[in-house]
């Protein structure tokens, strides 16, 4: 039941969700609530499929789905930080016009309906020592230490946290608190650019009418169990791709798939349930 | 002078864009938008704007409960859906008159709603785990059960679809002009909400929550309680949403058919866009309804893919979202 195939099929479950999930634990850090990681996801997917399409190359995918995610971002950026709009508003609307955008341009663009793969698509591609990740898999974890570095050992981080905690603290001592949340969100874009282009052009190359699936959520909960810590995230985001691998194992000996299906968000559920317990009350995430 | 602008600034930004987005794919956009008002209102689009209008006005309300708390629902597919399954079984496998039987079904579907969404509320109140990640969280094994259900016990035998067999004549909620009668018991249920919110107790007590939560624990408001009530008003509308989905045509439960639609996001969306108010959330279901089937008969009239519309929609929430702010904070400048 428990061997390497299981650890590499939880891998690549993985990586899009971490990705998404440390764009969101940036944000938190630097006070922006971001529940539009999954729009973002959506159109990083998008974006990877058609820059891979139309030069043919994987990697001018990935740029181009960190640029697109970027500018997607900017939805959120300027809706809620230069106009002061409600950012739970703007993400349930931005992540509402990505899965409308990339059905719509699925059908302009490629002219099918449904779901968009060709035998010509590139994808990223085998790297490294583990069979079946592609480099973008040890960037995710490449990421986990950076972050963790810029945010508690670097005076960049001192003062994203600042403008999180308090801001007209920060703000009184001269920090931009404008710049560095664009700053956050659009980083926030770029990250889930590179897991959308893992997702599309990673163990599939494809691109699926809203195949995020809710991937984009299961970071925004990632973010709150890992207390935006980006070790805690990572270990959120791991626990959720071990139970959707174990899941698909448990396939293999019978089990319904909607059964398996449901497990990584009980398992997530009861993971919140017991940090909790630990936790004294009242300090909402 | 300020509130035609609110509107009419996104309104024209939004056709703006959309314009451009039509130009792109060399189609007329007059012709397109003809297309989509037309096909709304006109004598063919009616119906299938009604028709489309009973579950997005459901979800509306059902989300718009809990909002005017200041406390947002993100469950309201699982809601739904188990409302639906449950209705559907009720009306399958429970013996007696037909009347007796929808009603029993529409009670199972409340209930099935009602008592998931409650459960989301123990989680935050008993175990810290905040509304918007509980309801979310819970959403996803109620839609994986239902769609477990649909396959094996409730299956349809004699099809390859993930779908249950058809309710039994009886069993059915009668449709005038290809529109659910169901649409009478979601206009009550508005009528209810509207009435609550605006004559009673708990209705105060809601909005005082929704605009300053402080005041409204240090006047003594149990909010505990009052999200259990909520959520449990919430999931039971949303049950019944999806109870009287099912009662209707196609007189079963399809996997899937709930949620492709995008039912409950659309109805968030319309609750959000009017802060919750009963009568605002109606009309933004509505226009978001009219949207959607205008943008079938669209589809039909130019070629341009339907999916403009859902584009049109969330374009207009943003810039609605982004210039209420700006609104906002003139006022408190003020």
């Amino acid at each position: 039941m428990i061997d390497a195939s299981l650890f590499s099929s939880a891998l690549t479950a993985l990586t899009p969700i971490l990705f998404a999930a440390l764009a969101g634990a940036l944000c938190q850090r630097a006070g922006v609530f971001n529940i539009s990681l999954e729009g973002s996801l959506l159109v990083g997917c998008f974006g990877a499929v058609a820059g891979s399409w139309y030069t043919g190359s994987a990697w001018i995918g990935v740029v181009v789905a960190v640029l697109a995610a970027t500018a997607y971002s900017l939805i959120l950026a300027i809706g809620s930080i230069t106009f002061d709009g409600d950012p739970i508003v703007l993400g349930v609307a931005s992540n509402l016009l990505a899965v409308g955008l990339t059905s719509f341009l699925i059908r302009t663009v490629f002219g099918t309906e449904g779901s968009f793969s060709d035998p010509s698509l590139r994808g990223l591609g085998q790297f490294g020592p583990i069979p079946g990740q592609s480099l973008l898999v040890y960037l995710s974890w490449l990421a986990v230490p950076a972050l963790a570095v810029l945010l508690y050992r670097h005076p960049w981080g001192l003062r994203l946290r600042g403008v999180g905690e308090r801001p007209e603290a920060a703000s009184s001592l001269g920090v931009d608190v404008t710049k560095y949340r664009y700053g956050v969100i659009l980083a926030g874009g770029a990250l889930c650019g590179l897991g959308g282009a893992q997702l599309a052009l990673g163990s599939v190359t494809l691109f699926a009418e809203n195949m995020t699936a809710g991937r984009g959520w299961i970071a925004v909960v990632a973010v709150m169990l890992g207390r935006a810590h980006p070790l805690g995230v990572l270990l959120a985001a791991l626990l959720f791709g071990l139970a959707e691998a174990f899941g698909f194992r448990l396939q293999g000996i019978g089990l319904p798939q909607q059964a398996t299906d449901a497990a990584p968000y009980v398992v997530t559920l009861v993971a919140l349930f017991l940090s909790n317990l630990k936790r004294k009350k009242g300090q909402p995430a | 002078m300020s509130r035609v602008r609110l509107i009419a600034v996104p309104v024209a930004a939004a056709l703006v864009l959309g314009a451009i987005l039509l130009l792109a794919t060399g189609t007329d956009p007059l012709a397109a938008y003809g297309a989509i008002v037309s096909g709304a209102f006109g004598p063919d689009g009616i119906g299938d704007t009604l028709a489309y209008a009973v579950p997005v006005a459901g979800m509306a309300t059902a989300l718009a409960i809990p909002l005017r708390a200041g406390m947002v629902n993100l469950g309201g597919e699982g809601q739904l859906v188990l409302g639906a399954i449950s209705a559907l079984a009720v009306g399958l496998y429970v013996p007696g008159p037909g009347p007796v039987k929808v009603i029993l079904a529409l009670l199972a579907g409340v209930i099935a709603g009602a008592a998931y969404a409650a459960l989301a509320a123990v989680c935050e109140n008993r175990l810290g785990v905040p509304l918007l990640i509980s309801t979310l969280l819970l959403s996803y094994p109620a839609m994986s059960l239902a769609g477990y259900l649909v396959r094996f016990p409730l299956k349809d035998a004699g099809s390859s679809l993930p779908q249950s067999p058809q309710l039994t004549e009886g069993a059915r909620l009668p449709e005038i002009d290809g529109v659910t009668t169901g649409i009478f018991l979601v206009v009550a249920v508005i009528a209810v909400y509207t009435v609550i919110d605006a004559r009673t107790p708990a209705g105060f007590e809601t909005k005082v929550t929704g605009w300053a939560p402080r005041f409204a624990a240090y006047a003594g408001i149990d909010r505990p309680k009052l999200t259990l009530r909520l959520l449990a008003a919430s999931g039971g509308t949303a049950g019944l949403v999806g109870a009287i989905a099912v009662l209707g045509f196609p007189y079963r439960f399809i996997d899937g058919a709930l949620i492709t639609p995008q039912y409950t996001w659309i109805g968030l969306l319309a609750a959000l866009l009017a802060g919750a108010s009963p009568l605002g959330t109606l009309l933004a279901a509505v226009f978001f309804a009219a949207l959607t089937s205008g943008g079938f008969a669209m589809e039909r009239a130019t070629q341009v893919p339907r999916e403009l519309t859902a584009v049109l929609q969330a374009v207009l929430i943003i810039f609605l979202a982004a210039t209420s702010g700006v609104f906002k904070r003139k006022a408190k400048r003020a």
